[in-house]
């Protein structure tokens, strides 16, 4: 039996209410409203409960709205532990186990191109430029499959006010690390090596548009793209660069890695979308990773990975068809 | 020396069952793991995966026979041929039930709709379909009712099947150009293809 449409809550409106109970539950709102959630309730929303793999990275709970999912958090062995990082192997368990040699610290991400305050930044001083919040995204891969994962770290835009972008500036480009000392499969002809990807200004600058450095409550594990990666969590999987040490700035669309290794499957949107399927396979299905079943049935994707509300004015009057 | 005593064994009473059990561990292995939740975080592809990977394994033993037979000696292995044969047809079918229902879900529309778009796919499924009137002729009476030579060139099909596997594992394995493993598994069926090519001109 299908809810009348009139019955149903917008899904802005549930989920800034879901929003609100999530953070009353978590703490920041509770004094405010002078009662104290039920047991059960606060225990079912209680925060993530740390892996204790390591070091702790603390965080509150995120204001920005649609950042706090309701899904059922992914294991942390699972999502750190099949992984899509082509630097460190092809296989979905090569990175937990090859990722080790990368080596995070010292490390520093160099802002270039139109910016006004241009320069080299030390991971110490991004980690303290803004509070960190944990923020609870779907990851949708493109392979389709997904995952929910409480990441730790603040919107992007807090960096890119801060370096102050001219006028001119329309794309941001994000640069992985490609060290071939560290990471053994760069080299390999799979893709074009450094791994780049890149945002359109007004996406980078969307609140929900993650600079992430930990999860599940502690740093990132080497594999997942320490120190410091993106969330997109509207975005194929891909589009979140992983170990960040380059953004840039500019004028012109920049070339993203699967875009250019095949521009007829990925490309430089990569929204998520269950009407446009891959050339090679549908999109409109996948599976929840620890959730649905072996036997069971796949779950229907949603459009822009359910952050519709929040992000889909971004595309108004776009052909995402032709534009995908 | 060495080469006659394995001969021996293989021509052994137990070799056979041996054989058999040995053929049923990958299967033993997915079924435990299954149950232990030992798959890893996406059960269903390891097992789409590693389904397909036994079949071309299997196939691999099994054109490994008659080179085998003829270079050593061991004219025992052809007992065999057919059991290794059926493990080939039996690991094919169980990776297309992990496609229809772990993959697809099922959903027969979907399926309609997925060939097409992914070529590997249908590759795949002509190979099983190859194998499926291989299959069915397997036993002895089948032999006398269509006669020695035709059931032979029938059961040639094998090659084209080999062919058809490595295409399939080609195909799905160039969306990530990860050609490592094709390339070992296209040398090793190569090998034995080349070897009977030649032995058949030679005569």
């Amino acid at each position: 039996m299908n809810p009348r449409s009139s019955d149903i809550t917008p899904r802005a409106l549930a989920e800034g209410r879901r929003d609100a109970l999530r953070r009353m539950l978590s703490g920041t709102g509770a004094l405010a409203l002078g009662s104290l959630p039920s047991l059960g309730a606060a225990q079912a929303l209680a925060p993530t409960p740390k892996p204790g793999k390591l070091a702790p990275l603390p965080a509150k709970s995120s204001a920005v709205p649609g950042a706090l999912a309701m899904d059922k958090l992914t294991a942390y062995k699972d999502a750190s532990g099949y992984n899509n990082f082509y630097e460190f192997g092809t296989d979905k368990s090569d990175p937990a186990a090859n990722a080790h040699t990368l080596k995070t610290t010292p490390w520093t991400v160099d802002i270039e191109g139109l910016v006004k305050k241009p320069g080299r930044w030390a991971l110490e001083d991004l980690l303290a430029l803004s509070p960190m919040e944990e923020r609870i995204y779907r990851l949708r891969c493109v392979e389709g499959w997904s995952m929910v994962i409480p990441w730790v770290g603040y919107s992007l835009a807090e960096l890119i006010k801060r370096v102050e972008p001219l006028g001119s500036a329309k794309y941001v480009e994000f640069v992985t690390l490609a060290d071939p000392k560290t990471m053994p499969f760069v080299g390999s002809r799979v893709l074009d090596w450094p791994y780049a990807e890149g945002l359109r200004m007004d996406e980078a600058m969307h609140p929900l548009t993650l600079l992430a450095f930990g999860m599940y409550g502690e740093i990132l594990p080497n594999q997942n793209g320490a120190p410091l990666r993106l969330v997109v969590p509207w975005k194929y999987g891909f589009k979140s660069a992983k170990s960040i040490v380059k953004i840039r700035f500019s004028e012109r669309q920049p070339a993203t890695a699967w875009n250019k290794a095949a521009p007829q499957e990925y490309g430089f949107y990569s929204n998520v979308n269950p009407e446009v399927a891959h050339p090679r396979w549908s999109q409109a299905t996948e599976r929840r990773l620890g959730e649905d079943g072996v036997f069971g049935k796949k779950r229907k994707t949603l459009m822009f990975n359910g952050y519709e509300a929040q992000v889909g004015q971004l595309y108004a009057g776009m052909d995402l068809k032709k534009l995908y | 020396m060495f080469l006659a005593s394995v001969h021996r064994a293989i021509g052994a009473r137990f070799a056979k069952p041996c054989v058999f059990a040995l053929a049923l561990l990958p299967l033993a292995y997915w079924l435990t793991a299954l149950f232990n939740d030992a798959l890893g975080a996406n059960p269903a592809e390891a097992l789409l995966r590693g389904t397909g990977l036994w079949t071309l394994r299997m196939l691999c033993v099994l054109l490994l026979v008659s080179p085998l037979r003829e270079a050593m000696g061991w004219t025992h292995l052809a007992r065999m041929r057919r059991m290794l044969g059926l493990f080939v047809f039996f690991y094919a079918l169980v990776h297309f039930c992990a496609y229809v229902w772990l993959d697809q879900s099922g959903q027969w529309d979907d399926i309609l709709v997925d060939i097409p778009k992914r070529p590997f796919i249908l590759v795949g499924l002509l190979a099983l379909l190859l194998l499926l009137p291989l299959a069915l002729t397997s036993f002895n009476a089948a032999i006398r009712w269509m006669g020695a030579a035709r059931w032979r060139s029938l059961h040639r099909a094998v090659y084209g099947i080999a062919l058809l596997a490595v295409l399939h594992f080609f195909w799905m394995r160039a969306g990530k150009r990860d050609f490592d493993q094709v390339a070992l598994y296209a040398a090793f069926i190569g090998v034995l293809l080349v070897w009977r090519l030649r032995r058949r001109f030679s005569r």
